[in-house]
């Protein structure tokens, strides 16, 4: 029965309020990204100009490209290994796994700038060169943890008789965990895998200390414009930047209503 | 098939890059250039005594906003339809995605000098209003940049509270202000303190926020230890020490919050 | 005249457009076991949610002892409410949950610890105080639920499905200890259910309902023997619904043959519902039959069987201590008392 009460009138207000403030500063970044003006303090004619100019920036466009290569790799290889050991964390015992478990929230909890200072003391020791294999190391370290945290809720919920309904039926162990397992614990490697692709093409604050100088990725390059005191092109970029992440939740709710719309039928 | 083997490369990870370089942290702290034995880095971190209480307090005071201003809007959401609360909680991860840095920089554009909000209040006559460079900026963009991680846990767990505990309270006699203090309240405090944490660890131990919205004179511990590694001071045995001194902070802090709440970690993490 | 403590009069009520209660006038005796009954989605639980007030009614109304309610809060009316699933308080323990309300009035705490005890020894939860909700069975959480209820000594107190998570041993116990409940205290309740053999053994007054209209209002005796209609007679335990024809007062024929009955007052040759319980149809030799049949199945339920008997094309449902053949031809009788008659459902071909 449907016993959601209809929200108050100040309720309502006080949403429409909070999320000004969440949207405000943003819209007025894309405002701006239109304006003819270098100042930010008058809005003189329309232009595209700032866009041209952000696609046309090397050091840009390079560093776009060196976070998706860094973002999808780290992500990709803190998936396989994120969910191999939430399996094995899984099957330890109670101790055992609350050890390991705790190990694992150390860097979800430590501040990002001590895993970040930690990491790059580790490469100068070990005499690394800084550059895109730091970055990828240093990314699939902190990205692993919460591929974990997403799979374990899933192996826990799932029914450990199933396991054994797979061996009884003919799976050995390996046939067992890609037939059985894998399917069963899907959505949270998904969305595992999935929150660490953001978080990696997101970070400043870590690879800030394991890049070096050579190898750029978007946040670092946001970085060193915004340390120039006007430059235009960051509008254009947060508005491009908003654009695709506006249209890409649009895609993937839609996706998500159809799924759930076809399912509702089919329960039918 | 219950083997522990398939943890095994994590196991190796974790030991390689996330205990190695937390014992070089320590290690680093407690040598000189030379590699000899000193608690000098130590001693010397009092000198940032100033900085250090600084950034405590101003990121409790980020903090406590955005727990004020995240609580009533978690619970009005969470009392809707879910398919209104799955559009909203989406507008409240929307500017999450968008790289801080450029969230904050939208809010450099605001307070500055001749920025929008002091042409603003012009238009009435009041102003300039020096807003930008002040403690008050850093803690703003804090509590912009912070506020989805306090909405978030907190509706998690308060769309856990079901309508029918409410209305039980409300049988047995609980006014509004009573059912919240007796009920709503207690039911949501994991939620709290994972919106707590999540909010007051990046707040103090960040290095942007200050430097892009509080100028010089507003550095925090992070600006220190920054400068320490990447900046003109170079030296990773003070910056060492000083991330020694604000991860212990950070460890007190969160054990101390999760006094308040034994089965907190449940809450947390499942 | 019984003494009404709760009347409602002409009760509307809509959700989102839908109309869930449709014009509904029901009064409730002081100290009265009332039980409302029907499927899912009959609006029973919206009336009891109307009277505790957590819905407010689009139309009508609601009086408590003569007085209109439909003002007052929840929390300021003399009614409680024991939650379809308890709706527990997980933060506290027992004797916390059932010292909620006593503490909302801020009673001196010598008080609330003696009233705590006696609700926890009525429901036999004495020593369980400082459990945890979670540590708790069903069963005990059930308990909880009512003594939390009754320390506030309401006047009505308002059941909606307890016993629906329970199993059916535990819910049969907890049927009888209700019950029991209800007369020590001398106070009113509501109780809401879909299973009619529940309302049956607990209730003084049932009150059948479908589709937001009340069917039939009654004592169990009345329900079960002289059902209003054939949705009622359906809903309140098994029974063979034919057509027929009432032929005059006193004779109605259907199944085949004529029937002599106890109603009267129809119109001659008036389309009707017949209601025929399987424990009255009697099965007798072929020869002394008022009509024959084909036995087609025989299910052994314990206490009888249930044999299907196949007569005219219409299947008997009959319950008998004795065995028969499948494949048998069997005679079956009916005296006057047995045949139920009810007039033609509205809006039914």
């Amino acid at each position: 029965m449907n016993n959601k009460k209809k929200m108050s009138f100040g309720a309502k207000f006080y949403m429409v309020l909070v999320y000004a403030f969440l949207y405000l500063p943003i819209l007025v970044l894309i405002v701006y990204s239109f304006n003819e003006s270098k100042s930010r303090a008058v809005f003189s004619g329309f232009t595209f100009d700032w866009y041209a100019k952000l696609f046309h920036n090397e050091a840009i466009m390079s560093a776009l490209l060196n976070s998706l290569v860094v973002a999808v790799i780290a992500s990709v290889a803190a998936t396989a290994i994120g969910t191999l050991a939430a399996v094995g964390i899984n099957a330890m015992g109670r101790k055992m796994r609350s050890l390991v478990m705790n190990f694992t929230y150390l860097p979800v909890i430590n501040p990002e700038i001590v895993i970040g200072v930690s990491l790059m003391l580790l490469f100068v020791f070990l005499r690394f060169q800084f550059g895109l294999t730091t970055l990828i190391i240093a990314h699939i370290t902190f990205d692993v943890p919460y591929v974990i945290l997403n799979v374990m809720p899933k192996l826990r919920q799932m029914d450990a008789h199933q396991v054994e309904a797979a061996r009884d039926l003919g799976c050995n162990p390996v046939q067992a965990f890609f037939k059985v397992v894998i399917p069963e614990i899907m959505p949270g490697i998904m969305s595992g895998f999935l929150m660490a692709l953001t978080y990696s093409f997101d970070d400043f604050i870590i690879s800030h200390f394991v890049a070096g100088p050579t190898a750029q990725t978007l946040p670092l390059a946001i970085y060193s414009m915004t340390r120039k005191k006007v430059s235009p092109e960051i509008n254009a970029l947060s508005a491009v930047m908003f654009a695709v992440i506006l249209s890409l939740l649009v895609i993937y709710n839609l996706i998500s209503a159809r799924r759930e719309r076809n399912k509702g039928r089919a329960g039918r | 098939m219950k083997s522990k083997l398939p943890s095994l490369p994590y196991l190796i990870w974790m030991a390689v890059f996330i205990v190695v370089p937390v014992g070089l942290v320590l290690y680093f702290a407690f040598t000189t250039q030379d590699g000899a034995f000193t608690i000098e880095n130590i001693s010397q971190v009092g000198q940032y005594t100033g900085v250090l209480l600084r950034s405590i307090w101003l990121a409790a005071v980020a903090t406590v906003i955005c727990l004020l201003i995240a609580y009533p809007l978690a619970f009005f959401l969470s009392r809707t339809r879910a398919s209104v609360q799955r559009t909203f909680i989406m507008l409240v991860m929307l500017p999450m995605w968008m790289n801080f840095l450029l969230r904050t920089y939208a809010w450099m554009t605001l307070l500055e000098n001749g920025g929008l909000i002091n042409k603003f209040l012009g238009f009435f006559g009041l102003g300039p209003v020096q807003m930008i460079n002040t403690s008050g900026a850093v803690v703003l963009g804090m509590v912009y940049n912070y506020l989805p991680f306090m909405i978030l846990p907190l509706h998690s767990i308060m769309v856990k509270i079901e309508n029918t505990t409410l209305e039980a309270a409300q049988d047995l006699g609980a006014n509004w202000f009573q059912s919240f203090r007796r009920v709503v309240f207690p039911l949501s405090l994991p939620g709290v303190m994972t919106g707590v944490t999540m909010v007051f660890v990046p707040a103090i131990s960040t290095f942007i926020i200050s430097r892009m919205l509080g100028g010089g004179g507003n550095s925090l511990i992070g600006d220190i230890i920054e400068l320490q590694f990447i900046g003109a001071s170079y030296n990773p045995h003070m910056g060492s020490a000083i991330s020694l001194v604000l991860m212990v902070i950070v460890l007190l802090c969160m054990s101390l919050f999760n006094q308040f709440d034994s089965s907190g970690k449940e809450g947390i993490y499942s | 005249m019984k003494n009404n403590i709760i009347e409602i009069k002409n009760l509307v009520v809509d959700y989102d457009d839908e109309r869930v209660i449709d014009g509904m006038d029901l009064d409730i005796g002081d100290k009265e076991f009332v039980t409302l009954l029907g499927p899912s989605g009959c609006g029973k639980t919206t009336t009891l949610r109307v009277i505790g007030g957590f819905v407010e009614p689009t139309a009508g109304e609601v009086l408590f002892d003569g007085k209109d309610i439909k003002a007052l809060p929840p929390h300021k009316r003399q009614v409680n409410t024991v939650f379809q699933r308890y709706a527990l308080f997980a933060h506290l323990n027992v004797f916390e949950n059932v010292a909620f309300g006593l503490r909302i009035q801020k009673l001196p705490e010598q008080e609330i610890a003696s009233r705590v005890q006696e609700m926890l020894a009525l429901v036999n939860l004495s020593g369980y105080e400082k459990r945890s909700i979670d540590q708790l069975s069903g069963g005990q959480q059930q308990r909880v639920a009512i003594a939390r209820a009754l320390v506030l000594r309401p006047r009505v107190l308002l059941l909606d499905e307890p016993l629906g998570a329970l199993d059916l041993k535990l819910r049969k116990g907890m049927q009888v200890e209700l019950k029991r409940i209800q007369k020590s205290l001398e106070i009113t309740f509501v109780y809401v259910t879909h299973d009619q053999e529940e309302a049956l053994t607990m209730s003084d007054t049932v009150v059948v309902m479908n589709d937001g209209v009340i069917q039939q209002i009654g004592s169990p005796e009345d329900i079960y023997n002289e059902p209003i209609n054939a949705f009622v007679a359906n809903f309140i335990g098994e029974s063979n619904i034919l057509p027929g024809i009432m032929r005059r007062d006193f004779l109605v024929e259907f199944g085949g043959a004529e029937f002599v009955c106890v109603d009267k007052g129809f119109d001659k040759d008036e389309q009707v519902d017949v209601v025929v319980r399987p424990e009255d149809v009697k099965i007798v030799p072929q020869i002394s039959g008022q009509i024959t049949g084909v036995v087609e199945s025989i299910i052994f339920k314990g206490v009888h069987f249930e044999i299907g008997i196949d007569s005219m094309g219409y299947h008997w449902k009959v319950h008998s201590t004795q065995s028969e053949q499948v494949g048998a031809v069997v005679g079956m009788t009916l005296t006057p008392d047995d045949i139920h008659i009810m007039r033609k459902m509205e809006g039914e071909k």
